[in-house]
């Protein structure tokens, strides 16, 4: 057994309860807002709760329903993937390509700083709205353009086959918050290494693949991550595109159905608010926003993990 | 990165991800409270009018409920969801609404069930009212569930067909269909191509054309929505097979579901003066009674009709039904002013005097039977016609359910798969439907 001088031992105590003093606003924050809130969402997923009635004890049966019997978590959770795939990677793509494009013109790159920055602050129900509005099949400018062109014209928002190239469209009119970060990076980026890299005979595609992207390589991981987290909440602009889209924008007495057309822009958050707070089904509603956590997780925990073979020693 | 760094990148990646959820996930109960109803006292009413006149007109109503009470003030709210509702009747706090209205009737079985809204039965049994006597008798069912009542009606709707008188003519068509293979020989009659759309439609069949939903179809077939055991019915129920082969048809007769479909996206807002039927784009109607007013104060080029919505051929004796909903008026069992709340709700509906002014005043029909006898009560033949729909011993509203009628949207669901040919297998489909609105009804019972 080993001892410990007591000049020593108050000693460490002291370091110790100072140590706790300056993490205790984060402890206090993450008690608060994530192992609280975790918890209770684990607690009332094995309970059947409504909101008013206390909540009693029903096994796994929300569980059985969300997986077996809810007809939209599968189609809402194939959605949303899709979308951290397709959404993610063409965001990031563009955002890049944006970003390269503005960086390398010599004139008008403030014009088209502006015009790729100024669709991103428009409020994002004003912003579905208007791309709903673009893309009306029936009466739609887009498609106007497409009969006057002799070219097929898609049904968009209103097609179950094009509702999500739709929003990604929509998501990629937006990029102007990522062209910023990207353009800001490539600034970033010092010139002697395109230089040396001239001087050793590389060619565009060599500079940009061995120079540029591991000297930006972190922002690209910051992208996706924030990315793929963005869209697992994706919530407003689906339901703005299906309500505005289907017609059913809040009659006297009517209801509507998320999703339309045939569910496509159903995403997971949607269905949180379906059954949480539409069927006051707060058991089922914490089972999907589990689900949603565990798949967060993963993603994150998997991008952080690549990031090795992704990054510099120096990131 | 160094590890500490990942990590506290991963917990931070966490903790937005479920933060945003968990608190979904949380909430509270409250019981509900005794006061002394001649205490002076402010009442909250919540209420989803939200349109000028309808917001003048429920306002003076409140006037002169304050100046029969004066004790009892009231702060009204305006242009209230059902989706703010809901939270504000969990949530509770110092500004949750006492008393609450709703157009959803749907959702009276969920507000019945999970006590969100306090039970009116003792208050109805002190003033002796007796619901089913003084009020329409499918208005007292839609405000009840399962015997337990938790919503009285506020005025009602009543759903019938409106048609283009100009366009009838042009088609010469001398009066309104009654059967349904009449109303498609006129719907063919009045429709007019244009390229690949339409100059005027006779009709707009497909689901989710406002009003042709799925329940509104159902009323004029009599569709059992339910067995006696409170299982799903709609496979073996002859009605909805036919119900969906006739819009189908209809569908298919007037040009097909990707024509009609976007056609459909191209017309102006239901609520806005440019409705396909104001324009003339659409020669026939399903709607509410309150149509005959927005058309009139749409000014239009073209006198219009109304007759109740046409039924299938062997229900020819039941023609004049119509399909019924209307706003329920409840109070938050949260609430502490339950006995004042209480003298306001009587009085917006069941006060005669309250109940015409306001129907006459937001055409609406009236939901007490005092009212519909009234002499003021408006005589414009248009709005006539609604009323005597509302009157029709076989007019109905559909069941009341446990999920605030999840069903109706399921059964909708399997209608636009049908229509847009995605469901080639009616019967099956109709299994599926049974299905599934047995489970959803399991997980919420």
């Amino acid at each position: 057994m080993s001892t410990v001088h007591p000049g020593l031992r108050a000693k460490r105590r002291k370091a110790n309860l100072r140590t706790l003093g300056f993490l205790s606003p984060w402890l206090i924050g993450f008690s608060v807002f994530f192992a609280y809130p975790l918890i209770s969402t684990v607690y009332f997923s094995f309970m059947k709760y409504d909101g008013f009635a206390p909540p009693t004890w029903v096994g796994l049966k929300n569980w059985t329903y969300v997986f077996s019997d809810y007809p939209f978590f599968w189609p809402a959770l194939r959605n949303t993937l899709w979308l951290v795939l397709v959404m993610v990677s063409l965001r990031v793509l563009f955002g890049l390509g944006i970003g390269l494009l503005i960086t390398k013109i010599k004139t008008g790159a403030g014009l088209f700083r502006t015009f790729f920055y100024l669709p991103y602050l428009a409020p994002p129900v004003a912003a579905t709205m208007s791309f709903v509005f673009l893309l009306n099949p029936g009466t739609g400018p887009a498609n106007t353009v497409l009969n006057a062109l002799g070219l097929p014209e898609p049904g968009w928002f209103t097609d179950p086959s094009w509702s999500k190239p739709s929003l990604t469209l929509l998501a990629l009119w937006g990029i102007g918050d990522l062209m910023v970060i990207f353009m800001a990076a490539l600034l970033d980026v010092p010139k002697e290494q395109y230089e040396a890299a001239e001087l050793d005979g590389a060619g565009p595609w060599h500079r940009f693949r061995f120079v540029t992207l591991p000297n930006i390589s972190p922002i690209v991981l910051f992208a996706v991550i924030t990315g793929v987290i963005a869209t697992m909440q994706y919530y407003t602009e689906p339901l703005v595109a299906a309500k505005v889209a289907s017609g059913v924008i809040g009659g006297s007495g009517q209801q509507f159905e998320p999703g339309y057309p045939d569910r496509t822009t159903l995403t997971v958050p949607q269905i949180v608010y379906n059954l949480g707070f539409q069927r006051f089904d707060t058991g089922a509603a914490c089972v999907v926003a589990l689900v949603l956590f565990a798949l967060a997780m993963t993603f994150t925990a998997v991008l952080m993990r690549r990031r090795s073979g992704f990054m510099t020693a120096e990131d | 990165m160094p590890r500490i760094r990942r990590n506290t990148a991963v917990a931070l990646a966490a903790t937005a991800a479920i933060s945003l959820f968990a608190p979904a996930c949380t909430g509270s109960t409250e019981s509900g409270a005794t006061d002394d109803p001649n205490a002076g006292t402010t009442l909250t009413f919540w209420h989803g009018w939200s349109a000028p006149g309808e917001v003048k007109a429920i306002e003076a109503n409140i006037e002169a409920f304050e100046d029969a009470f004066p004790h009892i003030k009231v702060n009204v709210v305006k242009g209230i969801t059902d989706d703010k509702l809901n939270q504000a009747l969990r949530a509770g706090g110092s500004k949750a609404p006492d008393v609450v209205s709703s157009f959803t009737t749907d959702n009276v079985g969920r507000f019945c069930t999970t006590n969100a809204l306090a039970d009116l039965k003792p208050f109805l049994e002190k003033s002796k009212i007796d619901p089913v006597k003084t009020f329409l008798p499918p208005m007292a069912k839609y405000t009840e569930h399962e015997g337990r009542r938790c919503t009285v009606p506020l005025l009602g709707d009543a759903y019938g067909l409106y048609y283009n008188k100009k366009a009838f003519a042009e088609a010469g068509i001398t009066a309104p269909p009654k059967t349904l293979s009449e109303f498609d020989k006129a719907a063919e009659k009045l429709t007019k191509t244009q390229g690949d759309s339409y100059r005027q439609l006779g009709f707009m069949p497909n689901f989710q054309g406002y009003e042709t939903t799925f329940e509104h179809y159902a009323s004029q077939f009599g569709v059992q929505y339910f067995d006696g055991s409170g299982k799903s019915n709609l496979a073996s129920d002859p009605a909805a097979t036919k119900l969906f082969t006739w819009q189908k048809s209809l569908v298919d007769k007037l040009g097909g579901y990707k024509k009609l479909e976007k056609f459909r996206t191209g017309l102006g807002d239901e609520w806005g003066p440019r409705h396909p039927f104001h324009t003339g784009q659409v020669a026939m109607q399903l709607d509410g009674e309150w149509r005959g007013k927005m058309a009139g104060d749409a000014k239009l080029g073209f006198e219009i009709g109304a007759a109740p919505f046409p039924v299938p051929d062997d229900q020819v004796a039941d023609y004049g039904k119509g399909y019924l909903s209307g706003t329920v008026l409840g109070i938050a069992r949260i609430s502490k002013k339950q006995n004042a709340a209480w003298e306001l709700v009587k009085y917006l509906s069941t006060d005669t005097g309250a109940v015409v002014s306001f129907a006459n005043a937001i055409h609406n029909v009236p939901s007490t039977v005092e009212a519909l006898k009234s002499p003021k009560l408006n005589n414009d033949p248009l709005y006539r016609t609604f009323v005597d729909i509302a009157q029709h011993p076989k007019s109905a509203h559909a069941p009341s359910s446990v999920n605030g009628g999840a069903f109706l949207l399921t059964a909708q669901d399997l209608g636009v798969k049908y229509e847009a040919g995605r469901e080639k297998d009616l019967a099956g489909g109709l299994k599926k439907t049974d299905t599934q609105v047995d489970k959803d009804n399991e997980q919420a019972g």
